[in-house]
């Protein structure tokens, strides 16, 4: 403890949490000097739900999964986490944390853009894993996935969506906005597919059948699927 | 000596994880390693019952955890292999009465004793989950070749990843060849193909589990039984031996081979 610096909490409601915001100081230290505040004010803040802006700090799925542990022994669990880093994001989605403040709404930020082309110049978003049941993505820009979406997983995209693998989770594409939008995948059995406000009538398709790689997009309002190759 | 801690989860109910637990500690034990298996299903207890010792819990893992007992003193010596212990779940407390840290530090202290600790995840994913995780070394991930539990299975398996404690190895439990080859049940193959993670064992299904259960003898030790020996074979896998899959069992490319061969032979 001694190399802990104190770092200042702030902490306000919103909405049905609390939301913790820290002064200049290591994650380390915002910790401990969270988990101080906490253990002093304990009947205050015990079945609280927290929701704690890291700002800039880089979290990995230890420190934050000790973090989440260490609250939910003092009664507290932790909500969510507000970050500008796209390391600590991530981490706090795979954790099934939430991103952003209690009923705010992810897509209105894209919906503000009001673009009819795909968006050049959003950042894509590259993820280089399976998606399992329970995970979901949402992006503003394209989303591409090299590995599999299974049943259960989710992406919201503002732009294209693009798997390398088998597509059999629910996606939606170029959300509200972008009827230009495509979904493309290696095997293509979504359980849900959209495509700005159309929704794919997705054939039933027998299990294990190869199909090969498709292509959605919308033609005549309708979402159409076609093979990458005739 | 330094454990190693499986824990054994599955996300949904009912498809075999305190059965799981039971067979794998009383085999590792069997093999002769030191094991000592952890009922974490607080509040919903059985791994003393399919273990058959039930009758002779005095204290628990909450008692150890809240100080009132030695952890020696919850630490119920199984009848009849000389290094399988088991210490029970609370059957009057829940969840909440014990935290991540704490399995951590008791699995700590058991460590340095034992060869295996072996943990009965309970189902869902909230925090007795993440109690049975917190110390993992390795995850086995429990399922049934049933679509719900297939994806219940695969949260599993992401949660585990997300918690940095993978990749976790897939235990296919309750296998009927015979709906299997009418078409009537998920093949091992469609299974692995989705979950996408190593196959450590597949466990036919067999009615000696079950009268094992109910009579505190889990079927591991009984010769005879196709799923004893499947149980047998994945401890054996644990310490590294390179087992092949059963006939019964074959490895999914081989399956529908090796599956013809089991079927001339019991024809």
């Amino acid at each position: 403890m001694d190399t802990m610096q104190q770092v200042s909490v702030e902490i306000k409601g919103v909405q049905n949490a609390l939301l913790v915001t820290f002064g200049e100081g290591d994650w380390l230290s915002a910790e401990a000097s969270l988990l101080q505040r906490v253990d002093a004010q304990n009947a205050f803040f015990k079945g609280g739900r927290l929701v704690v802006d890291v700002a800039q700090r880089k979290l990995k799925a230890a420190d934050m999964g000790k973090f989440r542990d260490l609250l939910s022994e003092r009664g507290v669990s932790l909500w969510g986490v507000l970050t500008t880093s796209v390391t600590t994001r991530e981490t706090a989605r795979r954790l099934g944390l939430a991103t952003q403040l209690p009923g705010s709404k992810p897509v209105r930020r894209l919906s503000e853009r009001r673009s009819t082309t795909p968006q050049e110049q959003e950042e894509a978003l590259l993820i280089r894993k399976t998606l399992r049941s329970g995970m979901k993505i949402e992006h503003s820009g394209h989303v591409t996935v090299i590995g599999d979406v299974n049943p259960g997983a989710e992406i919201v995209a503002g732009g294209d969506v693009v798997v390398w693998g088998r597509l059999r989770g629910s996606v939606s594409a170029g959300v509200e906005t972008n009827p230009n939008a495509i979904v493309c995948a290696m095997e293509m059995e979504p359980t849900h597919l959209r495509i700005a406000d159309t929704i794919a009538n997705v054939p039933a398709r027998r299990r294990g059948e190869k199909r090969g790689p498709e292509m959605a997009s919308i033609y005549k309002n309708e979402v159409i699927f076609r093979f990458w190759k005739k | 000596m330094a454990a190693k801690v499986i824990t054994v989860t599955s996300g949904k109910g009912g498809v075999g994880k305190t059965t799981n637990v039971a067979n794998i500690a009383a085999g590792l034990a069997l093999g002769g390693s030191k094991v000592v298996c952890i009922d974490g299903d607080i509040g919903l207890r059985n791994l003393d019952v399919v273990l058959g010792l039930e009758n002779r819990i005095v204290y628990d893992l909450v008692d150890v955890i809240e100080g009132r007992c030695r952890l020696r003193q919850a630490m119920i010596k199984d009848k009849r292999i000389a290094d399988l212990y088991l210490i029970p779940a609370a059957q009057t407390r829940d969840k909440t009465a014990v935290s991540p840290s704490d399995m951590v530090r008791l699995c700590d202290q058991l460590r340095l004793e034992f060869d295996w600790i072996v943990i009965d995840c309970p189902a869902g994913i909230e925090r007795g989950f993440r109690n049975a995780l917190a110390p993992a070394d390795m995850v086995l991930v429990v399922t049934n070749p049933e679509i719900s539990a297939v994806r219940d299975a695969d949260r599993i398996i992401g949660l585990v990843e997300a918690e940095e404690k993978g990749p976790a190895l897939l235990i296919l439990n309750r296998v009927n060849m015979e709906m299997v080859k009418r078409g009537d049940m998920l093949t091992p193959d469609d299974v692995v193909d989705l979950l996408a993670i190593e196959l450590i064992g597949i466990i036919p299904e067999d009615e000696q589990v079950l009268v094992g259960s109910n009579q505190g003898v889990p079927v591991v030790f009984d010769q005879k039984s196709r799923a004893g020996q499947a149980f047998r074979n994945v401890c054996a896998r644990l310490n590294g031996e390179n087992v092949p899959f059963m006939e019964l069992e074959a490895r999914p490319a081989l399956f529908g081979r090796l599956g013809k061969l089991f079927r001339g032979a019991a024809n």
